[in-house]
Order: structure tokens, then sequence, then C-alpha cells
């Protein structure tokens, strides 16, 4: 009988104002009767609307059933043909857009909590087996994935369940790109992204660290050690400053600085080694979801205010519903309609050898109001004249995009770039030079987790008929 | 794993180490740098390359202890194996062209600037180098770089070894006497560098400087190594890991760099002192 409760069973979480002060994960996750009964919610159409607003169409409605059935790994398995990370994606995608925006319960209700139920099947499999080590009958063909994060991962174990022998080259000392420098803790515990890191290790894919390609390999040396094909999901880079006064006084970060070394650098554990100022009252500039993360951060630190800048109305912050309600529960002030003019920073002229010489004081702000929508829609964000103000902070955290590396565009021949940088794919993900595909933020610059699992399914594939026609 | 095979004190406070890493020895080219981790719970700090054994597959680093981190480095030993060594990084020192240069280290600078002039050396360019210390006790390298030069100058706060007074000295002499090189090269404390700057401006010699910012990735993602430039009256933003270390003198904002150093002064401080305290019950419980 199914369950036509208009609501989802609600996610259970911890309580916001004890969340606030540590980083444990914030949702804890479907018990087994919640996930059945949210299960029965599930129409099982026949159209499956939900598999086609999904990235690497996971076969929605067949997992569910099983859930509804109680057979929790059969849901796994039919999930894990399709994702190489599910307890990634039942954490981070955004769900609201893509799978459940179709759902034919969310006409009249809350959509089926779909991600809740992915969630709930990968943790249910990873806490009742060990990854172990699976045979593959190798087909003799090599490839090489730049980057570890979701687009690098998601490529590799797709290619190496068909047979492929794959390296991962990794920059950083440990895999998991984003999901381990950039999402923190309590949203995405790096035990999860280690667990799916072993999963491929059992399929037999071999991770290398400390490789940053263009550097310490060209992308033309990995062809001369026998790879047959390249697979570059880097990654976006350089993170964007806002060309205002006063960017670098200390207690300026940029998100991404901000978050590796809290999350990478394990700042946020009590006698790390990596220093991080944590900061009593804290701005975050920009409305993304990676803002939110930084606030959240922020908090979990110690700050005692910690504010979001946005230029735009709460109508167009782009995060995530979910992180933008959990911040506000934990919080989290968000300050819309304004814009920074300049960081204000101490100075004093008298005593060039003062301590506090060179650190945040606080933020000029400019008042916002909202004009005609621009080129994407979004109405555009005009300065109020005359309405400028100070807000006392001691750090400001940068979280405004990023623009592509630069370090294996410069070191490698035939690579077109596009005029921000991200490389050149056709719809395949092939780029201007044969056998070399690319994909995620690398290409698109700073986007989500799910749409670079997506660039790198399709990467896989086009890799495997590239390499089984030639 | 990247395994110790030679270290040697220096001085008192600085040490040479080869690191066993292959990828990274094929690679390296003087003025580029390296990421290391001591341990898996370690911080990630940035050496510049001070030489390198294609053949046998190692890089030397030179460093001097000033935090938690290079005094767990300095204690470690031939045979023992640094977590992480990542590299080569940065761009390299643009040597070509180049027929007469001077090379200005100072203290610790010195093992980043030998590299370079041993290579000017190797292309046939005149190479003048002028190396300032502290005191008699912290001169490193004299030898090497005696080797390497057409001309030494060695200078000591004190005056307890070589010529007494800064690095500024001989090179405003030799300047102000009408010598005009093709490039001066400068590596050592962002004060000497901007010194070092402020003496060749007015004659118009080209100037590059290493900058040593702080840093955590090294591949350009997390921008904390970022600095400002003058270049034609605007204020522009770079990146030292990818677009440094190496800069032109007269364009760098070296008070900026200076004040951004000491951002976690405190922090190390404490760090420093914990990281002393915790060895020296480790001494007293083996004693």
């Amino acid at each position: 009988m199914a369950n036509m409760s208009p609501k989802k069973n609600e996610m259970p979480s911890l309580d916001p104002k004890a969340r606030a002060k540590c980083f444990s994960e914030v949702a804890t996750g479907y018990t087994d009767e919640q996930a059945v009964d949210e299960a029965l919610r599930c129409l099982g159409c026949k159209n499956m609307p939900c598999v086609s607003a999904c990235p690497v169409n996971i076969r929605i409605p067949e997992f569910i059933a099983k859930v509804r059935d109680g057979d929790f790994e059969g849901a796994y398995q039919i999930i894990s043909s399709t994702s190489s990370l599910p307890a990634v994606c039942g954490r981070v995608c955004p769900q609201e857009t893509q799978c459940e925006s179709k759902c034919v319960r969310g006409i009249k209700g809350e959509p089926v909590g779909i991600g809740r139920l992915e969630r709930f099947v990968a943790d249910w499999h990873n806490s009742h087996s060990e990854p172990k080590a699976e045979n593959i009958e190798k087909n003799g063909h090599r490839v090489a994935v730049v980057g570890s994060g979701p687009a690098g991962l998601t490529c590799a174990g797709d290619l190496a369940r068909l047979g492929y022998s794959v390296t991962v080259f990794e920059a950083l000392h440990t895999a998991g790109g984003v999901l381990v420098y950039g999402i923190p803790e309590f949203r995405l515990p790096k035990s999860i992204v280690q667990r799916e890191v072993d999963n491929l290790t059992s399929l037999g894919v071999e991770f290398m660290y400390n490789m940053i390609i263009g550097k310490t390999l060209t992308v033309d040396e990995l062809f001369e050690m026998g790879y047959e094909s390249v697979f570059i999901a880097s990654g976006a880079g350089l993170p964007n400053f806002m060309g205002i006064p006063g960017e670098s006084y200390k207690g300026v970060y940029s998100a991404n600085e901000f978050l590796t070394r809290s999350n990478l650098m394990k700042a946020y554990r009590e006698g790390s080694d990596t220093p991080i100022m944590k900061g009593e009252r804290v701005a975050v500039v920009g409305g993304g979801n990676v803002a939110m993360d930084a606030a959240r951060t922020a908090l979990r630190l110690g700050a005692e205010r910690v504010y979001i800048l946005y230029r735009r109305s709460m109508e167009e912050l782009p995060a995530r519903r979910e992180e933008v309600e959990h911040a506000i529960e934990e919080g989290v002030e968000i300050m819309i309609l304004c814009a920074p003019t300049e960081i204000l920073g101490y100075e004093n002229k008298e005593n060039p050898r003062d301590e506090k010489n060179g650190f945040v004081t606080g933020v000029r702000l400019v008042r916002m109001e909202l004009g005609e929508p621009d080129e994407r829609g979004r109405r555009r964000p005009i300065e109020v004249s005359g309405s400028e103000f100070t807000l006392d902070v001691d750090v400001v955290i940068m979280s405004i995009g990023t623009s592509p590396n630069p370090l294996i565009k410069s070191t490698t021949r035939g690579l077109e770039v596009n005029s921000r940088g991200g490389f050149v794919v056709n719809p395949d993900g092939l780029t201007s030079r044969e056998g070399i595909y690319a994909g995620g933020d690398a290409v698109t610059g700073a986007a989500t987790v799910i749409s670079a699992m997506g660039a790198g399914k399709n990467a896989a594939r086009a890799i495997h008929e590239y390499l089984s026609n030639k | 794993m990247y395994r110790i095979v030679y270290k040697k004190r220096l001085n008192p406070t600085v040490t040479s180490m080869d690191i066993l890493a292959p990828f990274v020895a094929k690679k390296a080219q003087a003025g580029q740098f390296i990421i290391l981790r001591t341990d898996s719970e370690g911080e990630r700090i940035p050496l510049t390359v001070a030489g390198y054994d294609r053949e046998k597959g190692t890089v030397r680093i030179i460093f001097q202890t000033v935090g938690a981190t290079t005094h767990r480095l300095s204690l470690m030993n031939e045979g023992d194996y640094i977590q992480d060594f990542a590299g080569p990084l940065g761009l390299p020192t643009e040597l070509d062209g180049l027929s007469d240069v001077c090379i200005v280290g100072g203290g610790v600078g010195c093992a980043i600037a030998l590299p370079i002039a041993q290579r000017l050396s190797e292309l046939g360019c005149r190479v003048t180098s002028v190396i300032g210390f502290r005191s008699s006790d912290l001169v490193i390298l004299e030898d090497e770089f005696a080797a390497v030069s057409d001309t030494l100058h060695v200078m000591t706060d004190d005056g307890s070894h070589g010529t007494k007074g800064n690095v500024c000295a001989p090179l405003s002499e030799m300047l102000k006497s009408g010598r005009r090189f093709d490039k001066i090269i400068a590596i050592g404390p962002i004060v000497m560098m901007k010194f070092v700057v402020a003496e060749a401006r007015p004659f118009g010699v080209p100037c590059t400087v290493s900058m040593n910012p702080i840093m955590i990735d090294g591949t350009g993602m997390c921008g904390g190594c970022r600095l400002t430039l003058n270049v034609d009256g605007k204020r522009v933003t770079k990146f030292a890991c990818v677009d440094g270390p190496d800069f032109d003198g007269y364009q760098v904002d070296f008070d900026e760099a200076m004040s951004r150093l000491n951002c976690y002064r405190d922090f190390e401080r404490h760090a420093y002192e914990k990281e002393c305290n915790l060895l020296k019950k480790g001494e007293n419980a083996n004693g």
C-alpha cells in the first residue's frame, strides 16, 4: 500500500545549537523504518521522469522498490551500476533541481526523498560490507586520469569496471579533490570519501599522490609512459578576488584557502599544525554553496557572529535551499542587497612595528537594489548612492568563484581553451587533441559535484568507445 | 614516502638534505620549489629547490629551523622517510641571454641563489656574487659560491667574517663605479630584497626577486600566496605559486608582502615552543 503522505519523512539532524559548535555530520540519516516508509511514497511511474533528470541516470524507481521490499543490498547494487559515489551524491547532490524536481509526488506535496534514500542505501551497504577486490578481466589498455575529485573518481571507476588499467594522478597528498579540501566534515564526512576511494582501489584503480600534471609530468609524458588516453579532471583553479582596496590585509581569505586549511589540513582540530584565523566576527562574500560551507565552518571554529554578504536578494541566492536553511538555523546572518567596496585594516602610522598593523578591522559596504534582468535572467544589482556603511569584522572570506588552473594548459600544446580558460570539449568530453578528454570544473568552471560526475561518466563512455575502435 | 639519502648541518640552524624523489629530480630547475609534509599530520610547507641530481633522482633542500615543521624536519636523519614531497612547482628563474649577472643572497636565501649561480656559470655568464649573513657562525656555502663566481663578496653584519656590512654596500659601490649588470637576482629576507631593489633603481638595472609567501597547496588553488605588483600605475594581484616565485623587483609591493608573512606569528611561536617542549619531555623520558 503506497504511503500517500504529502510530506517526506523528515531527515533526522543534530540540534542546530549543538551542531553549530562541532564538526559532526549535521544530518544523521534515515533509520530502516523511515527508509521503507519513504520508499512507499514512490509511485513507480512507468515513464520514470526522475531518471531522465539525473545526470548519471540512476534507475531510481527500481532501487526504491528494493528499499520498499527491505532488500537494501539489492538497492545498492542497482545504484552502483550507474553511480560510482552514491554515499557522496546522497549527501551533496542538489536533488531539488534534479531527480526530485520531476517527481510526480512533488505536484501535490513534497517529492519522494530520493537523495535521502540514496544516502540511506549507500550508508547501509558501507556499514554492512568491506570493500573487496573484484576480479575484473583486464583488457590491456591503460588510461590516465588527472585529478581525484568527483569527475576523476567517476571516470576511473567506470573505466576500471570495463577492464581498463587506470591510474589516477593527484596533486595533493590525499584523494577526493573538492570532496576533501572543499566540502566540510559536517556535510560530508571524510571517512565516506575515503571509503569510496577504497572501493575504487578494490576495483584495481591505482592512485599516485603528489603528482602535479603540468609540472611533475606533462600530459604528453603520460602518453610516452604508455597511457593511451588521458582524462583531465583537474578542477577549478585560482580563486577570484573582487579587486577592491584592502584585499591583502591579514584576515582576508579566499573560501578555498579557508576551507582547505580547515578541511584538508585539519585546522579545525585542536592541536593541528596548520594555523587558521578563526575570527570573532566573520564576513563571507558570496551566496553559493561554498559561501555557506565557509560561513558554517567559521561558526564552528568559534566565531561569535558570521555574516553572509550577498548583493542580490534571497530569491537569487544560488546556494541550495537546504544549506541556506541549515546555515540560518545555526545562526549565520544573511545580509542581502549589499556589496563590499573596501576592506578596512589596522594601520598605526606612528608605529610601523605595531603587531596589529595590517589585520582586518572591518568591511565597507554599499546597499544595492535590483534593476532589470541581465542576459542570464537574473536581476542586475545596482548601487544605491550614499548608502555606504561599515561592518566591524576581523575575518573576510571571498567566495565569489574561481578561474581555471593554468598548469596543464600552459604545458600542453594544442589544447584549446575558452575565454574563461576552461578546456573546450565536444559533447563526448573530447578536447582539441586526440585521446585527451576533459570534464568537471576544469571545463565548466565552478559547478556541482554531480555535474562533474556526469562529465566523468560521459568521458569514460567516450574513452571506451575510442579505445575499442582504435 | 620519500627517503632522506643525505643530511648535513650547514650551521646551527640551517640543514641541507638530499631527498630521493626521482620524478621531481627529473624536472626541477633553478628557482622552482617543492612542497613537503614531514608526516601524515603535518602542515604543507614550501621550500625552494637548492639543487638536484637527475641521475641519482635526488633533490636538495636547504632550510632554516624557523617553526615547528622545519624543526621536526631538522631532527630527521638519513634513511628516514618524508611523507610527501611534491613538485617542482613555480616557474624556473629566467636565465636565457644573460652574460653578466650579480647574484645577491641573504642568509638561507643563499641556498636558493646557489643553483642559479651554478647554472649561470655553466652557461658561460660572468657571475658576481654578494652573500651576506648575520655573523661568521651562520655563513653557509661560501666555497660553493667561490667555485662558480668570477667575483665573490662575503659580508657579515658584525664583521666576524668577510667584510663588515650588509649586501647593499658592495652592490652600491659597484653600481656607483659604473658597473652595469644585465640583471641583479636577489634572494633572501624580504627587507633585504627591498633594499637591493632600492639600490638598483636609480641605475635602472633589471632586478629579479624570489618571493616566499605563506602557501598551502602550491598549485594555484588556495590563493594564500597572493602578492601585489604595481604595473604601470595599476595594482595587480599575482599568485607566487603559479606566476612566480620570481618577480620583477621594481613591481613588488614589499611592505605588503612583509606584513602578510607574519600573519600567523603568534600561532607559529606557540607551535614551535610546544614542539620543543614535547621533544624535551621525550629526551628526558629517554635519558
